[in-house]
């Protein structure tokens, strides 16, 4: 199926040539062309395989220089002083601490974006009103802010100076610096990825199981839970791993909200950042393997579910 | 409105999925627009109202200073280039995968969305690593008197390992559904690989190619955690746009950091709508459509 140019290839079919100038034929008439072509096969095969061949050692190479070689280069930085070194770096407290953090913030930012980005999803694609371009657009701004400008915002919100700061005074709670403002930067950058998955699956779901559902006496909530969701799940998932990838790694936003004071706000990626601050490349490394550890288990989920997708 | 041609074109059941009950409906509404209004379109908001409080001839002027210039200019170069040499690669990676069969071609296709999955930050770290100074193939480099970490190369290096998987993402589904009997046609009459490829194939992957490379661009304009680590960020000579942001909100200069974002986000902004227009025009499937 992938080799059609292995099955027919062709080095000089003078008239056939100068149609194919003239523009792309109709496939009619081109097989009809074919019939008459004469079959040369002996030279094609060669330079044909030899021009496969260096393509895709272009690609593999590229490949592995970009992806493949880092990835290995970290494990040798960590390992540069030995397991000991490693296993010392990895159960200090502050690693231990930050990597808590990391997927306490995690799991409750791609919680949250689960709930409203279905919510929202449901309204992009189920419902008619004047506003859903408008929220179509705001839902693609995270993917157009830089992380650090992100974070700058939320200082601007909750800084010492922000419009929201004297609710959160009068309130009590502490937004920037603190752990409320981590929370909020992790939402923010992975707020998109929900939605953007579950919408064209939302999207071509037909009515008729839901109708179904509610006609023989179903609720809406258990409409909801039995049927849509069901349907949706594959869909669902693939954009839950992928809110939840993009908020283990976040570092830009993160890192100007939390202002970097107190080791209690630091999360996995600030622990690495400050690591190479203080060169401390064997912890830096470490908890890098520990994170694209993570990030690979969830690659994993994420190529099994893209199959299941494609199959449904 | 959507109940009443529901009604029109099918022969509605009593209770139908369509027909939200208003509670419901509103409920949904409202939910959907205090959240994006609260996470997105406030901070919007704010970013741009601080960062032409003083006026436009100081938004020009923050814009403008030497050093907010000089990385303005750095990440515009850096994003340009490597979205040129991804358009290629990509697109020669997307057919290679597609079209060929070798080993290893699975891993290949896993590896491809690992800078999707694997932290910014852990990227630029792994560079480090490889092409440090001091380390094996940096070492070596250096000697041969190619620096790559602390440099632009670095910088270029972080950014195309970022957005590899995009362009290719783009073209790749497209490549797959190009007509096999349009290619065979192409072969049959005689033309070569190439002629075939830059005939028939690339004039169906184009509008792919472009929104993966728009959407590269978009990315590598923003892009933070990576280059941070690798850029050295020598103000004037390595420091890009994003760290230069980041380095104004530490010095308490928050009008520079807003200008500097404002521009920035336009310049996404345009690239996002345009790509979303893009995909609107030639699926049909988009969401706003």
């Amino acid at each position: 199926m992938y080799r059609v140019e292995n099955l027919i290839h062709h080095k000089d079919a003078g008239d056939a040539a100068t149609v194919l100038r003239e523009g792309p034929a109709p496939s009619g008439r081109a097989l009809l062309l074919s019939e008459k072509a004469p079959r040369n096969n002996s030279p094609g095969i060669t330079r044909g395989k030899v021009v496969e061949w260096v393509l895709i050692a272009i690609v593999v190479l590229y490949a592995a220089c970009l992806l493949l070689a880092p990835l290995l280069a970290i494990f040798w930085g960590a390992l540069a002083e030995g397991f000991g070194a490693v296993a010392r770096e990895m159960t200090s407290a502050g690693a231990v601490s930050s990597l808590r953090l990391t997927l306490i913030m995690a799991v409750s930012a791609t919680v949250i974006n689960t709930v409203f980005g279905l919510c929202i999803a449901w309204v992009l694609v189920r419902d008619k009103f004047w506003g859903r371009r408008i929220l179509n657009g705001l839902v693609d701004m995270p993917f157009a802010v830089s992380p650090v400008i992100a974070g700058f915002m939320l200082i601007l919100l909750f800084g010492r100076t922000g419009w929201l700061t004297p609710i959160t005074e009068a309130l009590g709670i502490k937004v920037v610096f603190a752990l409320p403002g981590i929370l909020l930067a992790t939402i923010f950058i992975s707020l998109p990825f929900v939605i953007r998955e579950v919408a064209p699956v939302l999207g071509q779901l037909s009515f008729d199981q839901e109708d179904a559902a509610l006609t023989i006496g179903a609720n809406r909530l258990q409409t909801f839970w039995q049927v849509t969701l069901p349907a949706i799940r594959w869909g669902l998932l693939y954009g839950v791993s992928l809110t939840f990838a993009r908020a283990v790694g976040e570092i830009g936003a993160v890192l100007v909200v939390s202002g970097g004071v107190s080791r209690l706000t630091e999360t996995s990626t600030l622990f690495i950042f400050r690591s190479l601050d203080d060169r401390n490349y064997v912890g830096a490394n470490a908890m890098a393997v520990v994170l694209a550890g993570i990030s690979f288990a969830i690659l994993m989920v994420i190529e099994f579910l893209k199959k299941r997708t494609e199959r449904a | 409105m959507s109940g009443v041609q529901a009604n029109l074109n099918t022969p509605a059941p009593v209770v139908s999925a369509r027909v939200l009950l208003p509670w419901g409906r509103w409920g949904l509404r409202v939910t959907a627009f205090l959240y994006l209004g609260f996470m997105v379109a406030l901070p919007l908001a704010i970013i741009i109202k601080n960062g032409v409080a003083d006026g436009l001839p100081a938004f020009w002027e923050d814009v403008t200073n030497p050093t907010a210039f000089a990385a303005l200019k750095l990440t515009l170069t850096t994003s340009i280039i490597i979205t040129i040499i991804n358009a290629v690669m990509g697109t020669l990676t997307a057919y290679v995968l597609v079209r060929f069969r070798f080993p290893g071609k699975g891993l290949l296709n896993t590896l491809i969305d690992m800078p999707f999955a694997i932290p910014t930050l852990v990227t630029g770290v792994m560079l480090v690593a490889l092409y440090g100074p001091q380390r094996t193939v940096g070492a070596w480099l250096n000697a041969h008197g190619f620096q790559v970490i602390f440099a632009t190369p670095g910088i270029v290096l972080a950014l195309l390992v970022i957005t590899y998987p995009f362009v290719i993402r783009a073209v790749q589904p497209v490549l797959m559904e190009v007509e096999k009997g349009q290619e065979e046609a192409a072969y049959t009459l005689g033309a070569s690989k190439w002629t075939t490829f830059r005939r028939v194939v690339l004039p169906t992957i184009a509008p792919a190619l472009i929104t993966g490379s728009l959407l590269c661009f978009a990315r590598s304009l923003g892009e933070f955690g990576s280059v941070v680590v690798v850029a050295g960020n020598i103000p004037g000579i390595t420091l890009t746009a994003p760290v230069y942001v980041f380095g104004q909100i530490e010095s308490q200069n928050q009008r520079g950091a807003s200008a500097m974002s404002i521009l920035l986000l336009a310049l996404s902004f345009t690239l996002i709508v345009t790509v979303e227009w893009m995909q609107g025009r030639n699926r049909g499937t988009n969401v706003s459509s």
